[in-house]
């Protein structure tokens, strides 16, 4: 029986609830786009698997669970984030605590870092910066692809904000812990906006923390800006449990000479479905999508992800990898799309995974759309079990299987992490990763705090 | 009971796929012997390698391997590697990602810890790197790099010596360590084995040509031919069989089986 109707009913009556509750304290540069977006995710309603998308990828088990609360957090809940401290000993960054996708210090204004960034809730944004925030809002999310999406822009109420005005540069990567913690099973929706403007500079890295055993799930949609000339990095680490539900809209839009690179390592989630959408809008621009994921038990993991080559001479890789174990399954869907006026493009994609099980399983497929005559693609996909003559070649030196086995799996997934730009992150997260395949509990250990 | 031998292996029966490829061979070899098998492509040499090693590859279907006193056979490959044998790859694997630093220092710590041994420091495992770099004279840069990866087949080659040095067997097979190399890397490579034996190690040396054994130079030379050690002699063979090539060897091999399947008649 379709579990859809239902969840859209519970939907649909806060949605009808909104002049108390939503709208109520959202600034109309926000509430202007939601009803708009509502009738937009009646029309495309949850995503099935009829949906080339979502084909191999079943919402259900997160969507139909039956939350307690929605959306927003109550006040309480932030004592628990703000007793939170990150235990990176050697990561040298400006940490921020959110609480399920939400400024603890929601009113309180932006922050100013160092260097010239600004911080804060998209509430205060709409305050402080209200021209800066209505040029950007919602323009590069896509709405009419993924009725997840429009379902965030109808309902979200606040998120992050951050921006970087011409030729700022973050003089340490800004660190956001996104901790989910709840004493009720909750569905959140943050919507985030990230402005870097030409020149300028942004390092993000964002980690999800599952700190209290309730359901959760968590509907995300960022947008970023990266303008002319600018650079911008986001690394993600996903570390939450078996019945969390989690699923990132990301939309890059870069003008001309930007960089952008996007890195997902999730070690474990019930369910994680991270879209990352890059649109390379101006000449020379560059653009890096990289994923991975470890996956056992009934876990399942995907990405999406969509380069659009809208100008020339632009490069872009795509490289994903993924470690499945039991009965996990994972999905990779990449698409590359070359407009007409996209000559010398240069499009990369590489997706590789390894099933350690009879029971595991991985789905890849990659789409080409490519309408101009000079251009370089490239995808390559690999599904498959250890390389036996690698096994063997350090066997033959005396290490054991399981540690050779382990080396091999690591090395693989090494591949992917080497591309994170922040050393002490990168050598954190080769840890984790080892932690990870040794069975050990990947509690993230640099956050103090034990998930499971 | 001690055995003067090192490894001693006989009647060794091997198949790959039901397909007979290890005939009965016989080999005892001493401590601090070098012995060369020499033979033709496809005689069965790789394949004499692998089933010392433990790659399953071929199936053993009869016969005995004893090594130091020990049955071979019911060793794992980790197990046999750390009692002492190594092999030297005809073909070296490339393993992404994988670090040469983090690989020698996996083995050799396991190696330790079989022996009863603390893991090495890690300044006198950066020392020992060093000093059997020079040995081989490797490319410094090379262990930066993973195990392998974008090695040229000469750099594989010095590679696999190198670590031969690093983990001091009691045994090395040396499966075809001169082909592809030039002159001047096979003089490196074949000094540098010079080099790391210890007067009680020993060493096989497979090959097809005699130029290798200018440098290592064998106590015994066997021929496999068939799956068999159909003739053994000493150094001069070897030279015997650069002049002559094998065809004779097969003549009289082929002969020779003829003869032996008409006597069981
Ligand atoms: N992996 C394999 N699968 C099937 N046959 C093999 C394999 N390896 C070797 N053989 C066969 O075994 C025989 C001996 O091969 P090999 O031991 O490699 O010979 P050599 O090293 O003396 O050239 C050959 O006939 C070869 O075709
Ligand atoms: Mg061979």
């Amino acid at each position: 029986m379709d579990y859809r109707p239902e969840v859209t009913g519970r939907l649909t009556e806060l949605w009808e609830g909104r002049e108390t509750g939503i709208l109520k304290d959202s600034p109309e540069i926000y509430n202007r786009y939601r009803t708009e977006a509502f009738s937009e995710f009646l029309r495309l309603g949850i995503p099935d698997r009829k949906n080339e998308a979502y084909k191999y990828t079943n919402l259900e088990k997160s969507f139909g669970h039956r939350y307690e609360q929605y959306f927003s957090p109550k006040p309480g809940d932030f004592r628990e984030a703000e007793r939170f401290h990150c235990e990176v000993e050697d990561l040298d960054v400006w940490n921020m605590v959110l609480l399920n996708g939400f400024f603890p210090r929601g009113d309180e204004g932006l922050a100013m870092l160092p260097g010239g960034i600004w911080v804060g809730s998209m509430k205060a944004a709409a305050r402080q910066f209200p021209s800066l925030v209505e040029k950007h809002y919602n323009k590069y999310a896509q709405n009419e692809n993924d009725g997840l999406v429009p379902l965030n822009t109808a309902l979200a109420t606040d998120g992050l904000f951050l921006y970087a005005p011409k030729n700022t540069v973050n003089t340490k990567p800004i660190q956001i812990v996104n901790l989910l913690h709840s004493t009720q099973d909750i569905f959140a929706q943050d919507r985030n906006l990230v402005v870097v403007e030409d020149g300028a500079q942004m390092s993000l890295l964002v980690c999800d923390h599952a700190i209290s055993p309730q359901h959760y799930l968590t509907n995300t949609v960022t947008e970023v800006y990266v303008g002319r000339n600018a650079r911008f990095e986001i690394i993600r680490v996903q570390n939450q449990h078996n019945d969390s539900g989690k699923i990132t809209h990301t939309f890059i839009h870069q003008e001309r000479d930007s960089f952008a690179s996007s890195n997902n390592i999730t070690l474990h989630g019930g369910l994680v479905r991270n879209a990352t959408w890059h649109r390379l809008n101006g000449e020379n621009a560059e653009t890096h999508s990289y994923g991975l994921f470890l996956a056992d038990k009934h876990q399942h993991i995907a990405n999406f992800v969509k380069v659009d080559h809208a100008a020339p001479n632009c490069n872009s890789t795509q490289l994903f990898k993924g470690v499945l174990d039991e009965n996990a399954s994972g999905a990779f869907n990449g698409r590359i799309m070359v407009h007409k006026d996209a000559q010398k493009t240069n499009a990369f994609q590489s997706s590789n995974s390894i099933i350690m099980s009879d029971t595991a399983r991985m789905d890849t497929k990659p789409q080409l759309e490519i309408y101009a005559d000079d251009v370089k693609c490239s995808h390559g996909a690999t599904v498959g079990q250890l390389d036996e003559n690698a096994l063997f070649y350090l066997r033959s030196r005396g290490i054991d299987a399981r540690e050779a086995k382990l080396m091999l799996m690591f090395g693989f997934a090494h591949d992917v992490i080497k591309n994170i730009p922040i050393e002490a992150l990168r050598e954190r997260i080769d840890n984790l990763v080892l932690q990870r395949l040794r069975g050990e509990l990947s509690r993230c250990a640099s956050c103090a705090i034990q998930c499971n | 009971m001690q055995t003067e031998f090192l490894i001693q292996i006989k009647d060794l029966k091997a198949s790959i796929d039901n397909k007979e490829i290890l005939k009965g061979l016989n080999l005892e070899v001493k401590p601090g012997e070098i012995h060369a098998i020499m033979g033709p492509n496809g005689s069965g040499k790789s394949t004499l390698a692998n089933v010392l090693t433990g790659r399953e590859i071929a199936t053993v279907t009869a016969g005995t391997v004893t090594f130091e006193g020990k049955n071979l056979l019911e060793m794992s490959p980790e197990e046999r590697a750390r009692e002492g044998i190594f092999l030297s790859f005809q073909y070296p694997i490339e393993i992404p990602g994988v670090s040469m630093v983090n690989f020698m220092k996996t083995a050799i710590n396991e190696q330790r810890k079989h022996r009863g041994l603390e893991p090495l420091s890690a300044s006198e495992f950066l020392r020992q790197m060093r000093e059997k770099k020079e040995l081989v004279e490797i490319d410094s840069a090379l262990t930066n790099r993973s195990v392998n990866e974008g090695f040229s087949g000469g750099e594989k080659k010095k590679n696999e010596i190198f670590q031969m040095a690093m983990l001091e067997p009691r045994l090395a097979l040396l499966d075809e360590t001169d082909s592809g190399l030039d002159i001047d890397a096979l003089r490196i490579v074949a000094n540098g084995v010079n080099k790391i034996r210890r007067p009680d190690t020993s060493v096989i040396v497979i090959t097809h040509y005699q130029r290798l054994l200018d440098y290592i130079v064998p106590d015994y030379v066997h021929v496999l031919y068939d799956g068999r050690i159909v003739r053994s002699g000493g150094p001069e063979l070897a030279l015997t069989l650069e002049e002559r090539g094998y065809d004779w060897i097969k003549k009289e091999a082929d002969v020779s089986e003829e003869t032996w399947t008409t006597d069981q008649k």
